[in-house]
């Protein structure tokens, strides 16, 4: 049998897209209104600094709910594990110059998005530490207070540059993206882009593929 | 094929040491922040002064504003109202106000929040010349300032007013007042957290007791003199 065009993967279940949803729409306020204090010149466009400071505030502490909730899954937590581990391919994957190619058959993740999400879980975790430390400044030390305020910044202004590849990233794929939206993928683009994911979840076969398969 | 099998869950958990890399790294940052903040500030100052306002806790200003963006005003039709307990109540205008006596004082500022900007020189009308233009009635024994973005106040002690490094301020760095730091007339309460310093204020009422401002009902001190107040230990202002 020849694959059929419309074949596709499984490639986020519900859990996986609600969570990323929960977290991009936090993660979205929490930087536009720290821009918002940061900016000078758009504190002033924007003003009302309570309002601002107090968004920041919920959303910041809101952001564990979505990481704690997908815990519950199993496909996140599995998914988890493959980003978590790198392969000799993906040190390869990140050193050459033809990472587009296909050359280097890459797993469900290839080794950017693994060092994406490392960066951004990381980032997310210093800044939820510093966050409550300025929210409950009274109790820590003026020099821990000032620390804190200067890594939250730093590392908002890296998670931010990590947030825009990222959405460029998203922007240059419409597959991609449509992926995230509906949780699968057509077979040819698994193919093209993560090859070793598509062979596994095929067995080498690409045909009928999407009548039983999920995660394993 | 095995190199590229993902099932098998091959290779190190490379992903975990970045998040605890990245984790490690900020509590040393949060330990070491202070320090830091301060040599990335003299730096930005002492190269690119203009970066100060945009590089994290690099030394600059940073603008706070309670209402929407920025409150218009009119040079010609500005007037500063003195009101309240005082003998004579005065409509003072940019122009009345620049025949008053100037004073001139260069001081730090420092914020609530723990950013602070060395040695800024301001110029206006000390507040105790402005009081005395009215001449305070027996039973004033406070302040109530507003600012004209129709929701920030401000207080002090008539005491505190009277010192002399609180200033009615039309000038910063030698230039009028940019509106994002309070254009035409704002208060520089020198030796008090910068919340004490309101902006685009339009009038000063001599009141019987101290009325909190718009951040003390919200939890500030209102004796805010920097290193003694709000929690903090930052060095005094002088």
């Amino acid at each position: 049998m020849s694959p059929s065009s419309d074949a596709t993967l499984p490639r986020f279940a519900p859990a996986e897209r609600w969570v990323h949803r929960g977290l991009g729409i936090l993660v979205g306020v929490l930087l536009v209104t720290g821009a918002i204090m940061f900016f000078p010149d758009l504190s002033g466009l924007v003003g009302n600094r309570q309002i601002i400071t107090t968004s920041h505030e919920i959303a910041g502490w809101l952001i564990p709910v979505p990481l704690l909730l997908a815990l519950l899954s199993r496909a996140f937590r599995l998914d988890a594990g493959r980003l978590n581990r790198f392969s000799p391919a993906d040190w390869e994957w990140l050193r050459s110059r033809d990472r587009r190619t296909g050359r280097i058959a890459v797993g469900k993740f290839n080794a950017g998005q693994k060092l994406n999400a490392a960066l951004t879980l990381g980032a997310l975790i210093v800044l939820f530490g510093t966050g409550m430390v300025m929210f409950w400044s009274s109790l820590f030390p003026d020099s821990l207070r000032t620390g804190a305020t200067f890594v939250h910044d730093w590392v908002s202004l890296a998670l931010g540059i990590l947030v825009i590849g990222h959405i460029s990233m998203a922007f240059g794929d419409a597959t991609a993206r449509a992926g995230m939206r509906t949780g699968s993928v057509p077979l040819d683009w698994a193919e093209r882009e993560h090859r070793a994911w598509a062979d596994e979840l095929t067995g080498g076969m690409t045909d009928d593929v999407t009548s039983d398969l999920s995660p394993r | 094929m095995e190199q590229t099998d993902t099932r098998t869950r091959a290779g190190s958990p490379v992903g975990r040491r970045v998040v605890l890399g990245v984790v490690g790294l900020g509590v040393a940052g949060v330990v070491a922040g202070r320090w830091l903040s301060e040599g990335v500030s003299d730096v930005v100052a002492s190269t690119a002064p203009g970066l100060a306002g945009v590089i994290p806790a690099a030394g600059g200003f940073r603008i706070y504003t309670v209402t929407n963006g920025y409150p218009p005003f009119d040079p010609a039709t500005y007037r500063l109202t003195v009101s309240g307990l005082v003998a004579e109540p005065k409509s003072l205008s940019l122009d009345d106000l620049a025949e008053l006596p100037q004073t001139q004082m260069t001081k730090d500022f420092q914020c609530v929040t723990g950013w602070r900007v060395d040695d800024v020189p301001w110029s206006g009308v000390l507040l105790r010349d402005l009081l005395a233009e009215s001449g305070v009635e027996p039973g004033g024994q406070a302040l109530q300032l507003t600012s004209f973005d129709g929701a920030y106040t401000e207080s002090l002690t008539l005491d505190q007013a009277m010192r002399d490094d609180m200033l009615v301020a039309t000038t910063m760095y030698g230039a009028p007042l940019e509106v994002k730091h309070g254009a035409p007339v704002r208060l520089v309460a020198a030796p008090m957290y910068g919340y004490k310093s309101i902006k685009w204020m339009d009038g000063i009422e001599v009141t019987r007791e101290v009325i909190p401002g718009y951040w003390e009902v919200r939890g500030y001190d209102v004796d805010a003199w920097v290193g003694r107040s709000n929690g903090r230990t930052d060095e005094p202002v002088v």
